[in-house]
């Protein structure tokens, strides 16, 4: 079974909201139909989006660390907010796993909001229905575009490369390879819906070059070239004996 | 969460809809016992009606919640697993059932369908009663477990929260009996005030066990594991938008924690202890009226608080990723 996601690194991720800005574009000139705004050019702007990015400060002053934190709903494997729907209008695709809600059947009860944990849902002011990532369904399949293009917006836009698309149930995939070797993670794992997007953590990068590495220990005089050569009576320049 | 007017009136009328119609059940089911003597049947009739519109106004009520209401019927299609599809299948049903209820005894349409083996009949209105009592509960177990099934919305999810929302319902449906038996036939009166005032006096336990329980409650969720970042102190600096948005205006009720005190009190004076003080002047008055009015009504008003406080206090783990917005 294919289960396709996202994989976002948080390491690299510099907050520069590239992906919520494509997500917006992309989704919003599609078939179905606008993300409106509400005020935006006014105070408090607002409005639907698929996709956000938050920031955080881990830890405290000096040593703090900044933590860009892009969001967006998770395709969990068990979602929690497909069964309550009343209306079927959400479902999980069996051939993807992607989560997607029919707007032509939703009702805009928002109850399956209230039963994500994530908060990844959003409603439409203007179309009164419940909006959510699509992971892109109507660009990834589209064969007209380029196998580069069929990735979803957010996925292209990044200029980090924080944002890996695949199937994470693939052994072999991108995301598999990433969310193995690099510590992926779920969030909010202590309510079992075993989301399919998932984050890789911070790492300290630490160069661990040791000064004999930087220069060399049997290059005294810092001359490059040949060596001195020693006389056979005199000692060698190892660790094993000294001039 | 945000307490939604719409629900807040749709879950206290169908309640009492429902507890009324239980009610007058169990009114004709003590007289077929010959517990109570027979009750003129327009009594039921009057009383069904009363109920209906009860629940007609929550169903209106209810309309007010959705975004899409012309799509309502849709709504029935997912009984196999939600909660609120099934409330929406049950509630018609139950308002039909009260409707026949009535109209069977309104237009003395009541023959009997089966006799016990002791020769007493089964008549046309036990039959429907009984469905409609179990269709009652049934609709109570469905809008409680509308909460109660969300697994991470803590302060719902408990059993508590479904025997809350038939006690509570069944309380003020039998403090309407009450008060509408004052006008209608004033023999029933006192039967259906200790009924109430016994209603009233448990559902107060079972609402104060949930406050208990609730005020123990330990966050399973926190910041940490919302972005799996193992630091005691991170702090918010942006939530990625500046004017707000769905997260923002649904899950917080933005209203300081000393209001939210303040309605926990008042709908315990409310909902429970002055309605029972009134209950019980009316159990021994000579002219009940004007006390079971006044009990119906304040108990009433306690229990919008009841709800509204219902909703504000839960606290949904999403809240841990809108903390400030810079
Ligand atoms: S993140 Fe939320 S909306 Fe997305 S699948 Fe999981 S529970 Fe559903
Ligand atoms: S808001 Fe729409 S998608 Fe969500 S539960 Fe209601 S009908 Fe289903």
């Amino acid at each position: 079974m294919t289960q396709l996601a996202l994989v976002i690194d948080l390491n690299v991720c510099v907050g520069c909201h590239a992906c919520v800005t494509n997500c917006k574009e992309w989704n919003t000139s599609g078939p179905a139909g606008p993300m409106v705004d509400q005020n935006p050019y006014d105070k408090n702007p607002t409005g639907t989006f698929f996709n956000r990015v938050q920031t955080f400060e881990v830890g405290e002053f000096p040593n703090t660390e900044t933590v860009h934190f892009p969001k967006s709903c998770l395709h969990c494997e068990d979602p929690p907010c497909v069964p309550v729907c009343p209306t079927g209008a959400s479902y999980k695709r069996k051939e993807d796993g992607i989560v997607l809600v029919d707007y032509d059947k939703c009702i805009g009860c928002k109850y399956c909001s209230w039963a994500c944990p994530y908060g990844a849902r959003e409603f439409d002011e203007a179309q009164k229905i419940m909006k959510k990532c699509t992971l892109c369904v109507d660009r990834i399949y589209d064969k007209s575009m380029t196998e580069e293009e069929r990735r979803p917006a957010c996925v292209r836009a990044c200029p980090t490369s924080a944002r890996l698309f695949g199937d994470i149930h693939d052994p072999e995939s991108e995301v598999s390879r990433a969310i193995r070797e690099a510590g992926g993670y779920p969030l909010m794992p202590e309510w079992g819906t075993s989301p399919a997007n998932h984050y890789l953590p911070r790492r300290k990068i630490k160069l661990r070059i040791r000064h004999d590495e930087i220069e060399r220990a049997d290059n005294p005089l810092k001359i490059d070239g040949l060596l001195p050569k020693p006389d056979k009576a005199e000692p060698a320049l190892d660790d094993v004996t000294s001039w | 969460m945000k307490p939604a007017f719409s629900v807040i009136f749709l879950t206290t009328l169908i309640g009492a809809g429902q507890g009324l119609f239980l009610a007058l059940f169990t009114a004709e089911s003590y007289a077929a016992f010959g517990l109570l003597s027979p009750q003129p049947t327009s009594f039921y009739a009057l009383g069904s009606a009363c109920a209906l519109l009860f629940l007609a106004g929550g169903l209106v009520a209810s309309f007010f919640h959705l975004g899409r209401p012309e799509r309502a019927w849709r709504a029935a299609a997912q009984w196999r697993t939600s909660w609120l599809s099934r409330e929406v299948i049950v509630l018609p049903a139950f308002m039909g059932t009260v409707f026949l209820y009535g109209a069977a005894h309104g237009l003395g349409v009541n023959p009997a369908l089966a006799r016990l083996p002791s020769g007493a009949p089964i008549n046309l209105t036990a039959v429907l009663g009984a469905a409609g009592t179990l269709l009652a509960f049934a609709l109570y177990v469905c809008t409680g477990m509308v909460y109660a099934c969300l697994r991470f919305l803590r302060e719902w999810h408990t059993p508590l929260t479904v025997i809350n929302y038939i006690l509570l319902g069944g309380a003020s449906g039998f403090a309407f009996a009450a008060l509408f038996s004052a006008w209608a036939l004033p023999g029933l009166t006192r039967f259906y005030a200790g009924w109430a005032l016994a209603i009233a006096f448990i559902a107060m336990v079972g609402r104060v066990a949930a406050l208990v329980r609730n005020a123990r409650l330990k966050p399973k969720s926190t910041l940490q594991s919302a972005l799996g970042i193992k630091h005691p102190r991170i702090v918010q600096k942006a939530q990625g938008a500046m004017g707000g948005s769905f997260n923002t205006r649904e899950f917080f009720h933005g209203q300081p924690d000393a209001l939210l005190s303040m309605v926990k009190w008042f709908f315990l004076a409310f909902a429970f202890i002055v309605p029972m003080a009134l209950l019980s002047v009316a159990t021994v008055s000579e002219a009940p009226a004007p006390s079971l009015t006044a009990a119906f009504i304040i108990q009433f008003a306690g229990l919008l608080a009841e709800r509204w406080f219902f909703f504000a206090q839960a606290s949904h783990p999403q809240n841990l990723y809108y903390q400030s917005v810079a």
